[in-house]
């Protein structure tokens, strides 16, 4: 009896430890942050890999952005870091992204669906890697409160207005219904290009190199700093915080007290689910300035990082994240613009997008074909996120009265040229 | 004789004996079994050097998370880069901080290369000054009052001192709820016909509260040293004074200051040497704004080194090794004042 209750236990343990040994997994972990829904819809396709992929465990953990843009670059400098990580900055991490090009099944569908924004993650200089692929592209634009137009009696400007027409008629609407924000930026140096681009920015000069304040660029400063001393913009969200702290008027813009939102596609998500039926918002195209109608690209890319000690398993878990039945997913369940050719080609379809929403990400949709190939550029530029920082900074010190507009420019570019040769020391 | 022992030389009994008893045999169990090394250890190095034995936990501990983070700063704020290993960064000697001091004038933040350190330093003066005075002034009026016998003292103690538990960040969090455009502050003042004050917008209101939220948490704290002072100051020294007829105002500015002095001055330099180092409560509460109105030194610290692009860690660094020679001159003063005192 004794004997038989020895092998039983025996036969358990050794049990026990095949099934252990039959689980034996290699575990990601992804630094993730949401903007909306997507972090739930990623953990389902997730779950969905390692039924297929029982090797490998997959853990999604959830931070906020800030975490991101400040807490992974110092991981990274350190050696230390997840396998994967959803950023913005592609070209100031870039020298931290590895090249999955070895580990995807199928390098040339990467090229073709992927290509033009892989090179916003390659180091200056390399054409070939895969570092990822893009979760969503985003696209800067207006939002406006169409029920505050209808109260206030006033017609929306029509297509091809400018800014200047936008930026009246949303005063006059804010005057006549006491809305107490008219027309409302993000606090972000991004944003703001997106208004200079369609000013004639160009962050260049005719040779290539890097030029952050020119013709454009102090066209587009001079409109903010105006708007705000007359009122069209309030001083609370450019002039409330200092330095390169980023604020959204998203909150804002969903009590009603905004008629002219200039943010992006990412927020459609949001606004969907949280404004409902409250009052009716739109997306309208970009605004027009004397050289062109553009807002400004950008996105979000899940990238492969070089701190990862499984590059085969994460360049698995991206071939099927990146394949166009997953993405397609993705992006009809987030709402998001597709950043893959051949789905921004056939089209998604958001089934779970009411009517405003869809309507809206058809605008944004269409502004993508819209935008300037110099919008491109500088959003691919490695030192661009350099220039929209020391611009939102000292903007901001403009807007509330603490400097000049001249003196703001000579500070933007000594900022500029500080933290590039910063930048450039090496030992 | 122990606490298991009454007064009057009974026992004790009951639970509190039991455990007072196991408590006793715990420690004696842990003596016996650290006595052998510590003989061993003595009789090695002598019973002399034996206090050194008895530091080292502590000196490694102060060691490791003290003195060698001070030491690799100072490393990065001679060195350049964005490396963050201190053996891959270029030496570039005292670039940052020639960097931090040039100034045209240093009354001036916008003559300086580097105006938003000096805006920081400008700010962070004005911020220690009207902080100082005011949880002085307000952590001795409430300990005086706290130690008169009003009704209800105990529950007033535990009220002003239950917003030092909270965390700045929390603190800051509540308050920026009150002060908001749509905040409770200005849902009071339009219900009683006024008009809604952007308290965030405006230089002054938002460095008034900045110091106002730091008061209010911190005052706790200040009261519970200046009323442990005023309870320590014998009785009979005011009893004399009352026979005497001496005023309420004279008693206070000829007895209770003079002897409360002692606290007062510990109380001073906390404040001070908290108030250059503010940081978390400011920065959740304005952002540093409006504009750089409330930006700190220790915002810019922290700006220079994780919230811009290009991680600047020897800016930041020379940035810090400026503050911190501020703070060790506060410390020095400090330890002056309160010897002189003691000798």
């Amino acid at each position: 009896m004794k004997k038989a209750a020895w092998m039983a236990g025996c036969a358990l343990a050794l049990s026990i430890l095949g099934a252990a040994g039959a689980q034996a997994e290699t575990t990601l972990r992804i630094m993730w942050y949401s903007d909306g829904n997507e972090g739930e819809v990623m953990n389902d396709l997730l779950r969905r890999f390692e039924d297929k992929n029982k090797d490998v465990k997959v853990v999604l953990d959830q931070v906020p952005f800030k975490a991101i843009n400040e807490t992974l670059p110092v991981q990274l400098a350190s050696g230390q870091g997840p396998d994967l990580a959803r950023i913005t900055d592609m070209g100031g991490l870039a020298p931290y992204l590895m090249d999955i090009r070895p580990h995807v099944k199928d390098a040339a569908y990467w090229e073709q669906n992927y290509g033009p924004f892989l090179q916003w993650m390659r180091v200056p200089g390399n054409s070939t890697a895969i570092p990822g692929y893009m979760t969503q592209l985003t696209v800067t634009g207006p939002f406006v409160n169409k029920t505050l137009f209808e109260q206030a009696g006033i017609a929306m400007p029509g297509a091809n207005a400018t800014w200047e027409d936008w930026a009246k008629a949303a005063k006059a609407v804010a005057d006549k219904v006491q809305a107490p924000f008219p027309v409302a930026f993000d606090r972000s140096g991004h944003r703001f290009f997106g208004l200079a681009v369609s000013q004639g920015a160009q962050m260049a000069e005719a040779g290539g190199a890097l030029k952050p304040v020119d013709d454009g660029f102090k066209r587009a400063a001079k409109l903010v700093v105006d708007w705000h001393k007359s009122g069209v913009m309030s001083k609370e969200l450019w002039g409330a915080v200092s330095g390169t702290a980023y604020r959204g008027a998203n909150e804002e813009f969903k009590n009603a007290q905004v008629v002219f939102y200039e943010s992006g596609s990412w927020q459609t998500a949001q606004f969907d689910k949280t404004i409902g039926d409250a009052f009716d918002w739109i997306a309208v195209p970009t605004p027009c300035g004397p050289a062109n109608c553009s807002g400004m690209p950008g996105g979000a890319a899940l990238v492969a990082l070089k701190t990862s000690s499984h590059p085969a398993e994460v360049g698995r878990l991206l071939d099927y994240l990146a394949s166009e039945e997953v993405a397609a997913e993705f992006y009809a369940r987030t709402l998001f613009v597709p950043g893959h050719i051949g789905l921004a080609k056939k089209g998604i379809a958001y089934k779970s997008a009411s009517p405003q929403a869809a309507a809206a990400l058809k605008v944004f949709g269409d502004a993508v074909g819209k935008l300037d190939p110099v919008a491109y550029r500088i959003q691919g530029d490695p030192s661009s996120r350099i220039v929209f920082n020391a611009a939102i900074s000292r903007l901001g010190q403009v807007v509330v009265g603490e400097t000049t507009l001249d003196d703001a420019y000579q500070r933007i570019s000594a900022d500029v040229a500080q933290q590039i040769a910063e930048r450039k020391k090496k030992q | 004789m122990t606490d298991t022992m009454r007064s009057h030389g009974e026992p004790a009994r009951g639970p509190s004996a039991a455990a007072a008893a196991v408590t006793t045999g715990g420690a004696n169990a842990l003596m016996r079994l650290t006595d052998p090394p510590m003989r061993a250890v003595q009789r090695l190095i002598g019973a002399a050097r034996m206090p050194y034995v008895f530091l080292l936990p502590n000196l490694v501990f102060f060691g490791l998370f003290v003195f060698l983070p001070i030491g690799i700063n100072i490393v990065f704020s001679v060195t350049g880069g964005t490396a963050l290993f201190p053996a891959e960064r270029p030496y570039v000697g005292a670039e940052h901080y020639a960097r931090l001091l040039d100034c045209g004038s240093y009354l001036e933040a916008a003559s300086c290369r580097e105006d938003l350190f000096w805006r920081g330093v400008g700010n962070t003066l004005t911020f220690t000054v009207f902080q100082m005075v005011a949880m002085v002034l307000f952590s001795l009026i409430t300990a005086l009052v706290l130690n008169r016998p009003i009704r209800g003292r105990g529950f007033f103690r535990a009220v002003y001192f239950f917003p030092v538990l909270l965390s700045p960040v929390v603190v800051a969090l509540i308050w920026k709820w009150i002060l908001q455009r749509d905040g409770l502050l200005n849902a009071v003042l339009t219900t009683a016909g006024g008009e809604k004050i952007l308290f965030f917008v405006d230089p002054g209101w938002a460095m008034f509260w900045s110091v106002f939220v730091s008061v209010w948490a911190h005052m706790g704290f200040y009261t519970l040293i200046l009323l442990a002072g005023l309870q320590a100051i014998p009785r009979d020294v005011y009893e004399a004074a009352e026979m005497d007829g001496t005023r309420p105002w004279r008693v206070f500015h000829r007895i209770t200051l003079p002897l409360l002095w002692p606290n007062l001055l510990v109380v001073l330099v906390l404040v001070l040497i908290r108030s250059v180092q503010v940081f978390d409560e400011v920065f959740v509460l304005t952002g540093g704004g409006p504009g750089t109105a409330t930006m700190m030194v220790v915002q810019y610290i922290y700006t220079t080194a994780f919230a811009n692009q290009v991680q600047n860690f020897g800016l930041a660094g020379a940035a810090s090794v400026l503050l911190g020679v501020v703070l060790f001159v506060l410390t020095l003063i400090q330890l002056f004042l309160t010897r002189r005192r003691a000798s």
